[in-house]
This record gives structure tokens, sequence and C-alpha cells, in this order.
């Protein structure tokens, strides 16, 4: 055998990659579901802040600051391992999913935050006061006048940190989450052969590569004028 | 409560364990930052070169490592790599994992840095005689960095975040020491210690990128 077959026998063996190709495609199941679960929920819990924070009530506003300050310095790993590990020990026993989605949700919630306030702190005052001036509320205010224009500055910043932080679907594998990573892991030992661990790879090659594209065209698009 | 996550005596007992986690967490982020800087900075100097046969394959490679989970990439190495009969400690393959990985970003946000810069400025160096790298190092970089300083913080935040994953690959760094106590003392407190000094340290870095970033957002609104 030559080296090169070898090479393709170890790490591209059709027979391994056969019996384990299902194992790979459920994985990309739980992955993406484990994925839209994040981006939905965390978005929409950092809008919900971020709107919340503009209404300035003062000791809402210090919370607000420090949960975001809170899970933004803390590595998703450590929340995870906390939540998964920590949570037992109060009687409280989230499974390896929830952990996961759970602690991502709350990070991209708060990256979301930061950047939907800085979208409508960019807005300027007289906005406000024109539209409070025409006779509008404050919540309509904000839906109408606001945020339409807030959240076209936001979306390049948002995008990139989605993609980051959902490319943390992976770490789920720590706390025996059956996606990707944890079902390429598994077949690995089970075959003792790295074929699946290729797959696994090409996989959320497939999956994220055109989220990066699509990532760059739409950084380009709504680019800010300089 | 206060005795399964902030028990006193176990923070005593583990104090030295997670301490000693935390000085290969240090350790680790002075190697891999630097490395994905220079990377990055390589990347993104390749990037001001116009041909396509540059362009194409740089891009493809920033592409291809923006998209590959920073823990995929590690136990490939890791668990992947001893199958060609190659078989690197933990500690090298996570500076070699996140050298990619974090490279890759380094790399965009210096190209980004660089396009800010106006081309007239190089044209006006070196038709003062500068060579093209003495253009590119003591006049397009010192600008290009400052333009982009908030983003570079903000990556650097998130390797020194990303050296958790080391514990996955037994690199003994803060995590991995912190779970190692952990199912020692069968008690989660020493997590809790690892999170708050993750917080100690850090939080800081996140107040000023708040402010730098709002700054930011709010000077093109």
């Amino acid at each position: 055998m030559s080296s090169w077959d070898r090479f393709t026998d170890t790490f591209f063996n059709a027979k391994v990659m056969a019996k384990y190709w299902p194992d790979i495609l459920y994985g990309v199941g739980v992955t993406v579901e484990l994925a839209v679960l994040i981006v939905v929920s965390g978005l929409l819990a950092g809008l919900a802040l971020a709107l919340i924070r503009a209404l300035a009530i003062r000791p809402l506003n210090w919370l607000i600051i420090f949960i975001v300050d809170l899970f933004r310095s803390l590595p998703p790993l450590v929340i995870i391992v906390l939540i998964y590990f920590g949570l037992p020990a109060a009687d409280i026993s989230p499974s390896g999913f929830v952990s996961t989605w759970l602690s991502l949700a709350l990070v991209l919630m708060a990256f979301a935050e930061e950047i939907f306030w800085a979208g409508i702190t960019s807005i300027p005052k007289g906005q406000w006061e024109a539209a409070r001036s025409t006779g509008l509320g404050f919540g309509q205010t904000l839906t109408n006048v606001i945020l339409p224009q807030a959240l076209r500055l936001t979306i390049p910043p948002l995008t990139n940190r989605t993609i980051a932080i959902t490319k943390g679907t992976a770490l789920g594998t720590v706390v025996a989450v059956s996606e990707i990573l944890g079902m390429a892991s598994s077949a690995m030992s089970n075959s003792y052969n790295p074929s699946p661990l290729m797959m696994g790879a090409a996989a959320y090659l497939v999956l994220f590569l055109p989220v990066v594209v699509a990532g760059r065209w739409i950084e380009k698009k709504f680019a800010w004028k300089r | 409560m206060i005795q399964s996550f902030f028990n006193p005596e176990i923070i005593v007992a583990a104090m030295p364990i997670v301490l000693a986690g935390l000085f290969n967490t240090i350790l680790l982020s002075l190697i891999v930052v630097p490395l994905g800087l220079a990377g990055g900075l390589v990347l993104a100097m390749l990037a001001s070169v116009k041909s396509p046969l540059v362009r194409w394959p740089l891009m493809a490679w920033v592409d291809f490592f923006r998209a590959f989970p920073p823990l995929v990439l590690l136990v490939l190495l890791f668990a992947g790599l001893p199958f060609a009969g190659l078989e690197l400690g933990g500690f090298a393959c996570v500076a070699i994992a996140f050298f990619l990985n974090t490279g890759s970003y380094y790399g965009e946000i210096l190209r980004a840095g660089i396009d800010s810069v106006p081309h007239g400025q190089v044209e006006a160096a070196r038709s003062t005689g500068l060579s093209g790298l003495q253009a590119m190092g003591y006049i397009v970089l010192p600008q290009a960095v400052r333009n982009v300083l908030p983003d570079l913080l903000s990556n650097t935040l998130e390797v020194v975040k990303l050296t958790s994953l080391g514990s996955v690959v037994a690199v003994p760094e803060l995590l991995y020491q912190a779970r190692q106590a952990q199912s020692i003392t069968y008690n989660p407190t020493p997590i809790v210690m690892a999170a708050v000094i993750y917080f100690l340290i850090l939080w800081p870095l996140v107040r000023l990128l708040s402010r730098l970033e709002n700054r930011a957002l709010a000077g093109r609104g």
C-alpha cells in the first residue's frame, strides 16, 4: 500500500464513512436546531433588554449593564460547565442541550444588547423630540422612528457576532450534547478511525462557510457611510 | 446554597489548584495573542497585493478558518493527527489551532484598518523615498491600528476567553484546574471560583470596550 493509500484509508475510509454518515447527519440536525434556538432567543432577549434600557430607569439600567458585562467577560464554556455541573447542586439538573442553549443564548443576549443599545443611542436626540412633538407616544416613537434607523446600523456587527456565537454549539460536546462534534468524536472512538471526524469537519464547513460568506456580503451592503 | 457554591473551606483548599490554572491561562494567552497578531499582520499585508493569485487563496484561507469552530479545529489536531503518526501535546495543539483561528480574525480586522488609511498616504511616503515596507511600517500601520483598536481589543478578549477550550484537551488552564478541584471535592465551588476570576480579570477590558464601541457606532449615525 502506498503512503497516499494509507493516508486515505485512515482519514477517508469509505467503509467507516458509509457506516457512520447517518450519525453525523443526526448531529447536523441537532446543531441546526440548537443554533436556531440560540439565535432567536438570544437576539430577542438582547433587543428586549435594550428596549428596557431605553426607558432610563436607573437601578434597572445598572442591573442590565452588570448582566451584559458579566456574560461578555465569562468564557462560554465556563458558563456551560457552571450550569451543567453546578446547578445540580441546587437540585436543578438541566440537560446538556438545555445548558448549551441557555449559556450561548445568554452570551448572545449580552452582545446583542450592547449592539442594539449603541444603535439606539446613535440616533440624534432631535429625532426623539421631533417625533414626540408630532404627538407620537414613547412607544410609537421607538418603534416607528428610532428602531427602523437604529436596526440598520446594527446589522453588520450583529451578523458577525451571531455567527461567532453560533459556532459555539460545538462546545455542547463537552456536556454530552449529540451535535456534530459529539457524534463525530464518539464514532471516532467506536471505529478507532478519524474518518468520522473528517466528515464532521466537512459538515461544519458546509454549514458555516455559506454563513461566513453571506456575512461578508451583508457587511459590505450595510456598511457605514464614512 | 452557600455550602455548595461558595463553600469557604473548599475555597481555601482549592485556591492553589485554581491559581496554578490561572497562571497557565495567562501563559497561554501570552503565547496565542502575539502569535495570532503576527499571523494576522502577514495576512493583512498580503491582502494589499492586488494579484488574484494571492487574493483568492487568501480569502479562502481566512473564510475557511472563520467558518471552522475553534473547538473542532482543536479536536482535529489533538485526536486526528495522531492517526497520521504526529502526536502533539495539548498545549501545542491549542497554540496551533488558535493561531490559525484568531490569526484569520486579526487578519480581517487589520485589513479593514489598512483599507481605512487613504492611499495618498502611501504615495506620499513612497515619493519621499521610503520603501514599500517602510511606508507600511511607519506610515500606514500606526494609523490603521489606531482606527481599528476597539476591534483588536475585542478580539483579544475573545482569544483570552477561548483559552478555556484548552480544558478539553487536558491543558491545565483555569477551567481545567477548576474542574479537577470540583471532581476531587464533589462541590461546584471551584468552578464558581474560576468564573469569578475570569470576570475580575476581563471586566475592566469589557468596560473599556463598551465605551469605545458605543463611541464608534454613535459617531457614525
